[in-house]
């Protein structure tokens, strides 16, 4: 009798043993291996930090120089004079305030109609948006091209700008979700104390909803700085009104292949306001991500 | 009656209301979509320059891209990259996610880390590849030598090596894929594994019939945003390569833009764009209709 209790028990303390240190196995092998994918991703960002501040003729020789020694903060200055990176930085600053205004603008308000408000249409227009989302902008490219061909909108802003006024199927979608999670009541209290419905949109649905109003500036901010192919379409023919991701493009063409140093000192300088809002931001980064990528 | 008229009254206000709050998506929608999508089905019908006015073809365009060589070469090479990249970071970002959801001391730190590349996408990431990958004086080769005794290819400018190399560039930006993933694994209740645990299933099987089966409804959504995503590649392609070497990067949407504003054979990439829309729609059919066999939706109890 005994024995057995005393051999189950040693058992239970072999198993017990066996699972902490299966456990520790894993731990270690799970933090080696979450350093060096950290590493594997800093590689190339340090690789492009350290080229940015390196002398010309530095840039080839091998073994490469990692922290390079004087650092040549003035390749920065020399890329803004070799190209007006100044002018496209602003330009780029221009169009994504204008956008996120217009998609912070239009947006909530067409949000709020679906989330809220009653109308025998409603199922289907919603089914609308969400079937525009599924629409690849490259069906419409052409014939919106020939549009603000005849508007006499290439060369100008308008074209990158106009549209989010008008409402983006995503940001809709995203709102819509975030307002149907505010509880009914609140609308109702709000309704007593006599708010009609554009006070209870202002007062209680707005005010309520600033992390989904966050998270929808962020995405429209990281897309319009990064967006290349449509400034690509529509600013080509006015080179004042280029794009900071234009300027890299047209950069990498006349001295490509060879000044890399002040390459990567432009690209730094254009990603440095979305690191920084990520770094700011990065509660509403997530958070949008995990709505947009996980419900659909 | 009296109190019927005034509620349909209201209910009329509130349907003003909501047209009025709607106005902006609907002048969008026919303006920007709906009317745009018309006039691209005539369009393609069209040969169209902008300069000289439309002339009528029929399908003439669609018969073209039929016996166009560069269409059926952009196809293989964006399919090549679809399935690549798709299969690539879907099995990456899992793999990474699952390693992140055990109780990680630092997770944070670690999810800030991996999404940091996907904040700096666009220009900026194609021109530090392109230096990385250069097979001269990239950081990458350099590494490859030092480290592991290899000599590496020429990369981006090697014709068998450039889709590779955009590939493992994509792996750079999976940090939000790695996000919804790890959010998807952090929803798995607990006691399921729990229940396992205690029937004696070991890890491989709770993979296999708990992890999985409650990831599918994520990993359908991320297969199908992620093939609609690698079929309209453009900027890495456009920038880094210019499609080459040898059209060995000719992606689809690139050579669609090149016809559109390049060549300006605006009713010919109107063609293009159709063919994109319905092969885009099939794989989306396709991937919804195995999807009942794979995907398992939690049956609600309530």
């Amino acid at each position: 009798m005994t024995t057995t209790a005393q051999a189950g028990r040693a058992d239970r303390e072999m198993r017990g043993l066996r699972k902490s240190v299966s456990r520790a196995l894993g731990d270690a092998f799970a933090y080696t291996f979450l350093i060096v994918v950290g590493v594997i991703i800093l590689v190339p960002v340090a690789w492009m930090l350290s080229t940015a501040v390196k002398s010309d003729g530095n840039v080839y020789p091998f073994p490469p120089q990692w922290i390079p020694i004087p650092p040549h903060w003035e390749n920065f200055t020399r890329a803004f004079r070799a190209v007006p990176f100044g002018r496209f930085f602003l330009n780029t600053v221009v169009i994504t305030l204008t956008g996120i205004t217009g998609a912070l603008i239009s947006c909530p308000l067409v949000a709020y109609a679906f989330a809220r408000l009653r109308c025998r249409a409603k199922n289907v227009l919603f089914v609308m948006v969400l079937a525009t989302m599924m629409l690849p902008g490259q069906v419409t490219m052409v014939p919106l091209y020939i549009l603000y061909r005849r508007l006499n909108w290439i060369g100008t802003f308008a074209p990158l700008v106009v549209p989010t006024f008008l409402g983006n199927a995503y940001y809709i979608f995203l709102l819509r979700q975030f307002f149907s999670t505010i509880p009914r009541p609140l609308d109702d209290a709000a309704t007593i104390d006599g708010c009609g419905y554009i006070g209870r949109f202002t007062r209680i649905i707005l005010p309520l909803s600033k992390p989904a109003l966050a998270t929808v500036a962020i995405f429209s901010f990281m897309h319009h700085w990064n967006d290349f192919m449509t400034p690509m379409i529509y600013l080509s023919s006015s080179r004042t009104r280029w794009t900071m991701t234009m300027g890299l493009n047209g950069f990498r063409g006349a001295y490509g292949g060879t000044q890399w140093n002040m390459l990567m000192a432009a690209s730094l300088v254009s990603v440095i306001p979305p690191l920084l809002l990520f770094f700011f931001a990065q509660r509403f980064f997530i958070q949008g991500i995990v709505i947009t990528g996980v419900k659909g | 009656m009296e109190a019927r008229r005034r509620l349909t009254q209201r209910a009329r206000r509130e349907e003003l209301v909501f047209y009025l709050c709607v106005l902006p998506w609907i002048i969008g929608f026919v303006g920007l979509q709906l009317g745009p999508m018309i006039s691209s089905v005539f369009f393609s019908l069209t040969a169209y320059n902008i300069i000289m006015p439309w002339r009528w073809l029929g399908l003439a365009n669609y018969k073209e891209i039929l016996t166009d060589q560069y269409f059926w070469i952009s196809l293989r090479v964006t399919s090549i990259y679809s399935v690549g990249s798709v299969a690539a970071n879907m099995f990456t970002s899992l793999f990474v996610a699952s390693i992140l959801n055990r109780d990680i001391k630092g997770l944070s730190w670690f999810r800030t880390l991996y999404y940091l590349p996907s904040v700096v996408s666009g220009v900026a990431v194609s021109m530090l590849w392109m230096y990385i990958f250069n097979p001269e004086f990239g950081i990458l080769n350099y590494l490859l030598w030092e480290v592991f005794g290899i000599r590496g290819p020429s990369w981006i400018y090697s014709e068998t090596w450039a889709l590779p190399s955009l590939i493992l560039m994509g792996l750079w930006g999976i940090g939000g894929g790695i996000i919804i993933y790890l959010a998807g694994l952090q929803g798995i209740p607990t006691e399921l594994y729990e229940a396992a645990e205690i029937d004696g299933a070991g890890g491989w099987r709770k993979l296999l019939h708990i992890t999985l089966p409650m990831m599918s409804p994520v990993i359908y959504f991320q297969l199908v945003m992620g093939i609609i995503g690698s079929f309209q590649v453009f900027t890495q392609a456009y920038v880094m390569t210019q499609g080459g070497p040898h059209w060995a990067t000719l992606f689809y949407v690139l050579y669609l833009y090149r016809n559109a504003f390049e060549t300006f054979r605006m009713g010919y990439a109107s063609a293009l764009a159709w063919v994109l829309f319905a092969i885009l729609v099939t794989l989306t059919l396709l991937v919804t209709r195995s999807a009942s066999s794979w995907v398992h939706y939690e049956e609600s109890v309530n």
